[in-house]
This record gives C-alpha cells, sequence and structure tokens, in this order.
C-alpha cells in the first residue's frame, strides 16, 4: 500500500482554514423565516394553555404554534438503523411540541417570524400556563415506588433493564479467603460541545420536503422526518452539507421534523430552525449520567473470582438513544478483565432531566471510569502496583467473544501499556513522586480501556458507495458516510485512490455533501466505523468500477485484462510494466467512442457481518496543591491499537481531540441542576467548564498498530476511543500522589476540598 | 441581529453626560463584552444605548502632577496589562486584568466597564480595593471623585448618580508608593473563567525589609461586592516579617469575609480557598517588596 498509511492534507483544509466552506446557514435562502422555539420554564407538569396574542401582535410575527397544533402521534428520534423487527425498534415517545412537558427547557411552543428579533420577542411574549407535577432529577429516585411518572406504561420509570449472567457468582463467593472490594462510582451529564450549533432549514418543493440540517446521518433523518410528520419516508429530501462537529449529538434527529412540520404549516415557505448555545446543552442531547455499583472479589493474588455490577442510567425526559448506551456500558466489564462469573444490571431510567442520546464513546467512558476506579482499588487491596495488576489481568491475546464475534488476534493491551509505560518513564517518576510528602504532591496514573469498532452484530451494518470515472481520469466518490469534521473524506479518498490504482488521493474526488436524493443509502457517522465499513464498500466497489475499466481498456488495447492492471493512474500491462494509456486517456476514447460509448461507473453495498476490537490506555501524570484543592495535569499519553492507521497525522489529531475531552470529563464538565427547581444552572460556555488550552499540557498520542484482520485496510476505531481512559486515568494519579480514592467524575476541587478533609489532608 | 432601541454614539465626554440626561433609561455600552451578551440572553433587549465608545479621551494611563497614578475607564485590559506605568507602580493590577476571559476579552474590555458592572468577581475589582483606588465621575455638575469601596452599593449596582458616566480610577500616590502585591484568581480552569475568589494583598515593609509598615487585602467574591479584610491588615500591621505572621494574617481574614453558598461554590470552600490564597498573596508581596521568608 502507498497511498494510505501517509500524513496528507486534509482534502477540505484550505476550504476550512479559509472560511470558504460551506455549513447549513452559508446556504440559507434568504427569505427564510425564523423558527424560534418557547421552552418550558418547568421540570414536570402539563401546557393548561398558551396565550398567544401578545407574541401574535408583534410585527414580522407570521405564525405562532403550540403544542395543541401538532400531530396526535409520537415518534423516536435515535440515529439508530431502520429495523425490521418490530421489537428491536426505537421508542417512539416524542411529539414535535409538548403538552406533557418532562424537563425544564421541553419544547412547548414557537413563534415563526420575519426576523429573529421578532421572532425572539414573540417567544418572551408567549404567556405559557402550566398545571405543575412534582419532578424527579435522580436516576435512583426515579425507579422508587412514589417518585413521579414520566411516561404511560413504564412503571418505576424503568426505560429498559437487561441483565447479564456469567458462571454462578453466588456460588463463586464462597470461596473462602476472598477479599470484597465494593464501590459506588458516579459520572456526570456533560454536553458534546461542538462547535457548531445544530440547525436546520425546510422548505416545500414539488410537492416534497426538503431539509438541509447540521446532522451527522442525513438517510436516517429522512426516515425520522417521514415519521414524525406521517409522510411517506421518500416525501423527504434530506441534505447535509459540511458541519461543524456532532460528537453523536448531531446522531439524533433534533429539531428537523419540527421545522419540516413548521415549513408545511406557512405553505412550505422556508423556515430555518438554529440552536443557541444554551438551548444546544439543555434541549438537543447530553451524555448519559450513570451510577454504578461495583462489587468485585479478588484472590489474594488479586485474581478476578467474581463481579457484581449494577449501572443505573439517567434517560433525561425522553428515550432518544435509550438502553443501548449503558447496556454497551455494561458488556464490557467481563470482557476487559476476563472474570468467569459475573452478574450485572442495568436500568435505563426516566428522569426530569435534558435527554441523554449518543455521545463519543456511547457508555463506555462512564463504564472505563467506573472500572477502571474498581481495578484501582483492587489493586491497593492485595498491595499491588495499579500496571503490573493491568498486565496481569487485562484480556490475553486470542480472547474471543463469542457474541460479538470479535477476537483479540494480538496482545494489543500489553503493547500499549508498555508503550505508555516507557514514554511516561512509570517506574523512575513513581519511586521518585513516593518521596512527596509536602502540600503540593505528585502521582502517576493509568487506565486502560478496549472498545469495539462498528454496531455489529446489535444493529445492521451496511455500506454503499459509488464510484465514476471522470475525464480527467480522476475518480468521483459517494459514500453515505458523512465527514463530521473528523476527516472521514481525506480516509475515503486515501483509501479509493490505493484500491483503484491512481497517483495520489487528489485524483479522487469525495462528495462531501450527502443528498438522500442522490448519495448511495448509508446510515451516517456514528459508533467509530466509518473508515472500517466504508472501507468494504470502496473495496468492493473500486474492484467493479476497475474491472469495467480494464474490459473497456481490452477493446482499444487487444491485451487480455488478466494481464493488465491500473497503477499511477495509467493501464499498464502487468507482465512489463509498459503503460499502454493513461485513465484520461481511457475515460475521453470511452466517452465519446461513437461506436461503443460508456460512462464509466460502479455502485455496491456491502453488509458487514463482523465487529473489531479496538484497545488502548492512557498514562498520566499530575501535581495536586492539596490546600488549594487543585489537580494540575502536568503529561499524558495515549496509546492506542486501531489496527493500521490510513492517515497518522490524523489519526493523531483525531486522538488529541479525545483526550482533550476526556481531560474535561475528568477533572471539569458537568452540567449542573438546581433541586428546586430542575433548571439547568449552567448550560453556556461560561459556567460550563469546558477545559480550554491552557488546562491542558502536551497530548501525546501514540500506536501500535496491529492489522485488523476482518478489515480490507487492516483498520479499526480510533474516532472515540480516544475518550474513554483519560479521566480514569487522572482519577488513578490523583490516588497515586495523594492516597485519595475518588468515585466521581468529574474531579473538581469543590469534590476534592470534601475528599482532602475528610481524609484528614486539609484543616479548616 | 440584537434587539436595540436605539443606539446613541456620545462624541465627546461632555455629549455622553447629555445624551444620559436626555435618556435616563439607556445603558452606558463600552466595550459590550458584557451589555451586548446580557441583550443577546434576553435581559437587557429592547433598550436603548449610549455608546462611548469613540471616546479616546478616557483611553490610557498618566501620571498626574501629584503623583496620582490615572487610568482611563475606557483603557482595556491588554493596555492595561502592557502599560509601563502600571508596570511599575501596580503591577499587580495588569497581572490581575491579564486573568479576565481570553485574548479577545481582554482587547475590549474596559476597566470602566468592569468596574461599573458592579459585580464582586470582576478580576479588577479587588485589586483596585486594596490599592483604595478613587473613582472619578464625570456629570452636568462636573467631576465627582469617589473612593471605591463606596461606588460598589451592592451586587450588581454602583454608585453612578443622574447624568454621570465614570471616566477614570485613579491610584493616589500615598497608596502606591513602595507597596507590592499580588493577586490570586482561584477559578475552575486555567482561562475562559470567572474567579471563584479572587485575592489581592499588597505590603509596604519597612525600609530594612523586616517589619510591615501596611498589608492590605481584598476578595472578590467573599461578599456581594468586593471586600476588605481590615482584622487582618491591622493584625499585620508594624510585625515583624514572618511565615508565622503570614498565617495569622491569613487565618484572620475569616474575621470579615462572607462568602455565600451557590451553585458556584460553598460557603466552607470558598472560606478555605480564602485563608490558603491571603497566606500565599501575602508571602508573595512580602517577596516581591523585598522581605525575606
Amino acid at each position: 500500500m502507498s497511498i494510505v498509511g501517509k500524513s496528507e492534507i486534509r482534502v477540505d483544509a484550505y476550504d476550512k482554514a479559509t472560511g470558504r466552506t460551506k455549513y447549513y446557514e452559508d446556504r440559507m435562502p434568504q427569505d427564510a423565516l425564523y423558527v424560534r422555539i418557547k421552552h418550558s420554564t418547568i421540570a414536570h407538569g402539563y401546557v393548561k394553555s398558551v396565550d398567544t396574542s401578545a407574541a401574535e401582535a408583534i410585527p414580522g410575527v407570521v405564525r405562532v404554534l403550540t403544542c395543541f397544533d401538532v400531530p396526535e402521534h409520537p415518534f423516536p428520534t435515535a440515529g439508530h438503523p431502520w429495523s425490521m423487527d418490530p421489537g428491536h425498534q426505537d421508542v417512539a415517545d416524542r411529539h414535535l411540541l409538548n403538552r406533557h412537558v418532562r424537563y425544564y427547557g421541553d419544547d412547548v411552543a414557537v413563534v415563526i417570524a420575519e426576523n429573529e428579533v421578532a421572532a425572539m420577542q414573540g417567544v418572551r411574549g408567549l404567556q405559557v400556563e402550566y398545571e405543575e407535577l412534582p419532578f424527579v432529577l435522580d436516576v435512583q429516585k426515579a425507579m422508587e415506588p412514589d417518585a413521579p411518572q414520566l411516561h404511560e406504561g413504564c412503571p418505576g420509570n424503568i426505560l429498559k433493564h437487561t441483565d447479564m449472567r456469567k458462571g454462578n457468582y453466588a456460588e463463586a463467593i464462597q470461596e473462602p479467603g476472598l477479599i470484597k472490594v465494593e464501590g459506588w462510582y458516579e459520572t456526570p451529564t456533560v454536553q458534546h460541545c461542538h462547535i457548531e450549533n445544530h440547525g436546520c432549514y425546510a422548505y416545500e418543493e414539488n410537492g416534497r420536503i426538503v431539509v438541509v440540517s447540521s446532522t451527522q446521518i442525513p438517510h436516517i433523518i429522512r426516515r425520522v422526518v417521514g415519521q414524525a410528520l406521517g409522510r411517506p419516508w421518500a416525501d423527504i429530501h434530506v441534505i447535509k452539507p459540511y458541519i461543524g462537529g456532532g460528537f453523536g449529538n448531531k446522531q439524533d434527529a433534533l429539531y428537523e421534523p419540527l421545522c419540516a412540520w413548521c415549513s408545511t404549516m406557512v405553505g412550505g415557505r422556508c423556515v430555518r430552525v438554529d440552536c443557541s448555545r444554551e438551548e444546544t446543552f439543555v434541549s438537543n442531547r447530553v451524555r448519559h449520567a450513570i451510577r454504578f455499583h461495583i462489587i468485585t472479589w479478588i484472590r489474594k493474588d488479586g485474581f478476578l473470582a467474581a463481579r457484581k455490577i449494577e449501572c443505573f442510567s439517567n434517560q433525561g425526559a425522553y428515550a432518544s438513544h435509550g438502553h443501548s448506551i449503558v447496556a454497551k456500558g455494561m458488556g464490557s466489564f467481563a470482557q476487559i478483565y476476563p472474570c468467569d462469573h459475573v452478574e450485572a444490571d442495568a436500568w435505563t431510567v426516566y428522569t426530569n432531566r435534558p435527554v441523554g442520546g449518543a455521545m463519543r464513546g456511547y457508555g463506555m467512558p462512564q463504564a472505563t471510569f467506573a472500572d477502571e476506579a474498581n481495578i484501582d482499588e483492587c489493586a491497593a487491596a492485595v498491595g499491588m502496583d495499579p500496571l503490573a495488576y493491568r498486565m496481569k489481568f487485562i484480556m490475553p491475546q486470542g480472547y474471543h467473544d463469542a457474541f460479538s464475534g470479535n477476537t483479540n488476534y494480538y496482545d494489543s493491551f500489553r503493547e500499549c501499556l508498555d508503550k505508555g509505560k516507557a514514554y511516561i518513564d512509570y517506574d523512575r517518576k513513581k519511586a521518585e513522586f513516593a518521596k512527596d510528602t509536602g502540600p503540593i504532591r505528585r502521582g502517576i496514573g493509568v487506565a486502560a480501556f478496549w472498545y469495539n469498532t462498528a454496531v455489529y452484530p446489535i444493529s445492521l451494518e451496511t455500506s454503499s458507495n459509488r464510484m465514476q470515472l471522470n475525464l480527467d481520469g480522476t475518480v468521483t466518490m459517494q459514500c453515505g458516510e458523512t465527514e463530521i469534521g473528523q476527516g472521514a473524506d481525506t480516509a475515503f479518498a486515501q483509501m479509493t485512490a490505493e484500491v483503484m490504482g491512481l497517483k495520489s488521493y487528489r485524483d479522487v474526488h469525495v462528495v462531501s455533501c450527502q443528498d438522500t436524493d442522490i448519495t448511495p443509502t448509508g446510515l451516517g457517522a456514528y459508533a467509530s466505523r466509518q473508515t472500517y465499513v466504508a472501507g468494504f464498500a470502496i473495496k468492493k466497489t473500486g474492484r467493479l468500477l476497475k474491472e469495467k475499466i480494464l474490459d473497456y481498456a481490452c477493446e482499444v488495447t487487444r491485451q487480455s485484462v488478466d494481464n493488465m492492471d491500473i497503477q499511477e493512474g495509467n493501464i499498464v500491462r502487468k507482465r512489463d510494466g509498459k503503460v499502454l494509456m493513461s485513465l484520461s486517456e481511457l475515460a475521453m476514447t470511452a466517452q465519446y467512442n461513437p461506436v461503443h460509448s460508456e460512462h464509466l461507473t460502479a455502485e455496491s453495498t456491502y453488509t458487514i457481518r463482523n465487529n473489531a476490537y479496538s484497545f488502548g490506555c492512557t498514562f498520566a501524570e499530575v501535581e495536586v496543591d492539596i490546600p488549594m484543592c487543585k489537580v494540575t495535569l502536568k503529561d499524558i499519553i495515549n496509546v492506542h491499537d486501531c489496527g493500521e492507521l490510513i492517515n497518522p497525522a490524523l489519526a493523531e489529531a483525531q486522538v488529541h481531540g479525545g483526550m482533550s475531552m476526556g481531560i474535561g470529563y475528568g477533572l471539569s464538565e458537568q452540567l449542573l441542576f438546581d433541586e428546586k427547581t430542575g433548571k439547568p444552572l449552567n448550560n453556556n460556555l461560561l459556567d460550563y467548564k469546558l477545559s480550554t488550552f491552557m488546562d491542558h499540557p502536551h497530548l501525546e498520542a501514540q500506536f501500535v498498530e496491529n492489522p485488523e484482520p476482518t478489515s480490507p485496510f487492516g483498520t479499526k476505531s480510533l474516532g472515540e476511543p480516544p475518550a474513554c481512559s483519560p479521566a480514569p486515568a487522572i482519577r488513578s494519579a490523583i490516588y497515586n500522589a495523594t492516597g485519595v480514592s475518588l468515585d466521581v467524575a468529574p474531579m473538581t476541587p469543590h469534590v476534592l476540598y470534601r475528599a482532602f478533609k475528610d481524609a484528614g489532608l486539609i484543616q479548616d | 441581529m440584537y434587539d436595540m432601541k436605539a443606539l446613541y454614539q456620545a462624541e465627546s465626554v461632555q455629549d455622553a453626560v447629555a445624551l444620559r440626561l436626555a435618556h435616563p433609561e439607556a445603558q452606558i455600552i463600552a466595550g459590550g463584552s458584557d451589555v451586548l451578551v446580557q441583550m443577546r440572553e434576553g435581559k437587557r433587549a429592547g433598550k436603548e444605548l449610549i455608546s462611548i465608545q469613540r471616546l479616546d479621551e478616557l483611553r490610557g494611563v498618566s501620571l498626574e502632577e501629584d503623583g496620582t497614578l490615572r487610568i482611563g475607564s475606557l483603557t482595556s485590559f491588554s493596555h492595561i496589562t502592557r502599560d509601563p506605568l502600571i508596570q511599575k507602580y501596580i503591577n499587580v493590577l495588569g497581572e490581575a486584568v491579564d486573568q479576565v476571559g481570553g485574548p479577545q476579552i481582554r482587547n475590549i474590555g474596559t476597566i470602566g466597564g468592569n468596574t461599573c458592572n458592579g459585580v464582586t468577581s470582576a478580576d479588577s475589582a479587588s485589586t483596585l480595593h486594596a490599592w483604595d483606588a478613587v473613582v472619578e465621575l464625570t456629570g452636568p455638575e462636573g467631576k465627582r471623585l469617589q473612593p471605591i469601596r463606596d461606588f460598589y452599593i451592592k451586587a450588581g449596582k454602583v454608585d453612578i448618580r443622574e447624568g454621570e458616566l465614570q471616566t477614570a480610577i485613579l491610584i493616589p500616590k500615598e497608596s502606591y508608593d513602595r507597596c507590592f502585591g499580588h493577586y490570586i484568581k482561584y477559578a475552575m480552569r486555567s482561562a475562559m473563567d470567572i474567579a471563584t475568589l479572587g485575592t489581592s494583598v499588597n505590603v509596604r515593609l519597612s525600609p530594612d525589609g523586616k517589619t510591615v509598615e501596611r498589608a492590605r487585602v481584598a476578595f472578590g467574591v467573599a461578599g456581594p461586592v468586593p471586600l476588605r479584610a481590615e482584622t487582618a491588615e491591622k493584625l499585620a500591621a508594624g510585625q515583624p516579617v514572618s511565615l508565622d505572621l503570614a498565617e495569622a494574617f491569613a487565618q484572620a481574614v475569616k474575621e470579615d469575609i462572607n462568602p455565600r453558598d451557590s451553585w458556584r461554590a460553598a460557603r466552607d470552600f470558598r472560606m478555605h480557598i480564602a485563608v490558603e490564597s491571603a497566606k500565599r498573596a501575602f508571602i508573595e508581596s512580602v517577596k516581591l517588596a523585598g522581605g525575606e521568608l
């Protein structure tokens, strides 16, 4: 391979750096009407009435629509592939606007106006009368018998409960001499904080509805808008332009259904919905806060004899991606540190909080924080070094998971841990830091994770692809896997050029904009699957196109197809390497041949029926200022085995972003709510402490490139994995520095103050 | 698009005063880093604004004949930090305002706006309190001088009267002469944040560096408005420089501060940080003043 594996410049780099790239707002028709949303100012209750008279009197206001105007039927929003099995379809519990409001920030009404000021004045002018109901914010309190009920048919507010039983836990814990290591671990509600807030616009055209949206999943949005409006799916035409990030928030139908419906209510005029940052925090999606209860029974040598895990996932007000997140997290426990006797339960529970949806890592940052914290405590319980403990008990080479079909083909974990250990200078620093006894103490920590790549076998995995040979010998490629800032288009260009035998990835034009009328049907950007799944269809389609090209070349050159290949953009004779003609000559000949004109194009779909393990770890070095209750991250490294790298520079950038997200998750980020009202307290970028680059040290990213045997390009997931292990590694480092074992993320100064006080490290 | 009823552009201080009298409900806007944010949030939606943005006479730092340091109210944080007079006489102020927001905010945000907001967390406020700054207000009757401690009335409310605007912040010579100070901004991240607690300490030592002649300490977010901890100041005055004194000084701040419990931080946590910050800022100030500890 010569094109894949190089740090090529992104195909969209110049336009993005010079501000030319067109996002949804840049394509906005000038006459678009503004839709602005009235959000509920109570956490739970019923809208009794909405007085729209003042709003309607404002000059520029075109129409006011309320929760009493919307279609009666509910619809689902999760960006999952459609399932032909009704039992596996997403929960439909949403309306376009809600009479029964279930969180502070729920959507009650909209004002449609000629300009934004009039729309906002209209929203402020709406008088909403509520019948208030008690609300519940805490996941376990929501499960109590007398808790307020959010949805019919969900007793105890339990959206779903699943369990996992392996071996015999009850029997296994009877073994004499076992040590019990028990803990409760708490992870926070955080938000994606992508740069571009979600927004969209919609209008009617020839009896159909066009929706242009900042989304990760255009084809799924078409289906959800159709469901929400009660229209045939093919009536909906979705266009996805460049977007400024998503991290999973836009793997959900956000305001596309509402926007499309609003257009139909104003005669098909173009209407726009643009979320503010404040709305993005509250009325889009958040990462599920999950509480874990872990009991691990270990032998004196540290061996994990049995484990019991309970996971309580705070779903918030609506189902969205629902139980799949915590189910994924729960599934990780029995695999990373293999254990023969596991009893695990997971509950996804409705509460009166913003809706939990997909977010980079999909349950794994939560599970990894809890599991790695507990594993650190297991190591401490038997007096072992946390790294040595992991080296001894972490998933061995050859481990096979029957459900996913995943195999650990190499000893990836230990290779990653060795690499991280060397970079951070683990042994020397650990010995040196152990001497710190003053107010400022240093520490070093480690955490590991595993991750799946795609969603098989839980959901469909499919990729479709179209390629066409252009007259200049370049190739245009289209697929349903979307560019959302991660660099997918560049990886696709490299892979296509490789398969097609082109000279450079610059000879591939990836159609970045997905249009459901044109683009081969695909599932969009989610999980960490784009490069992996697109790779199958790129290979398949590339082969088809190559075959057609060589067939045509046979007509022109009279050489046997078997004796020809495409190399460096030329048709060459295999035997002696002689250049027979360039691809451009061939394309021109084929197109303008008066006897046999042919437009050379290929299209195919590949159904992927396997998945792939991705592995890695984080090492963190911290300095803890005990009296000031502050942690300074001094150094951090992530090591990943994500298979062979398609583009090392992009891979490194992907890791940097994930590490930054993981650092915020560990140290500062958390969406807070007023206990008395359920109101979000810090839904803005000042009060929500997204970490800044001033809070980061150098971010080191290293790789172990063990080729993934199932992938045509030897690659596997890297999109989400980097966000999984930084937080528990930081926790481990704080533990090492201070001896204080924290069980809650983020580990803010508020948390450290209480913990240090309890530990007697500070006095007032 | 901002929901703004009208914007009046002042061309001179007199013009601004006239506009203030003509439009008493209007809000003064300087850099706009607070006012426009509030307008966007709907808090000041539909309001009239008087812009003083063009009043270059209110920009810059100068030394008056009697040695008073004069900081024009429209001077941006970036300019204050880089100003040679500030660096020479009250460097801690430059360091404090260099911790506001990020570079863009520091380029547009002004010290006048920072103080007229009346918020306790303003990064300039605790240092200006600790250095006994005097606020100059210009109104229909001319200029009026007011010690900064009296300028702050309550949270979000300062003493700006009908027709007035703040035109300068003054630091008298007696206040800065031979004084050295240190500011600790305690925040939840290292940039783009507001202070959970702001602590500004300054000391004047005896010529031999062994005795504290005067120590002053002020806090932001330790009460509804910035405040001085006088018990600690009295305790330190005239005492020999020592680490024990730093500790006693720090403990004594608890007598005067009154932080509240809020979702941003608990009272006991703020008290704890105030003591630790006072100690560290005191030690740092003494070192800057040439004292040995």
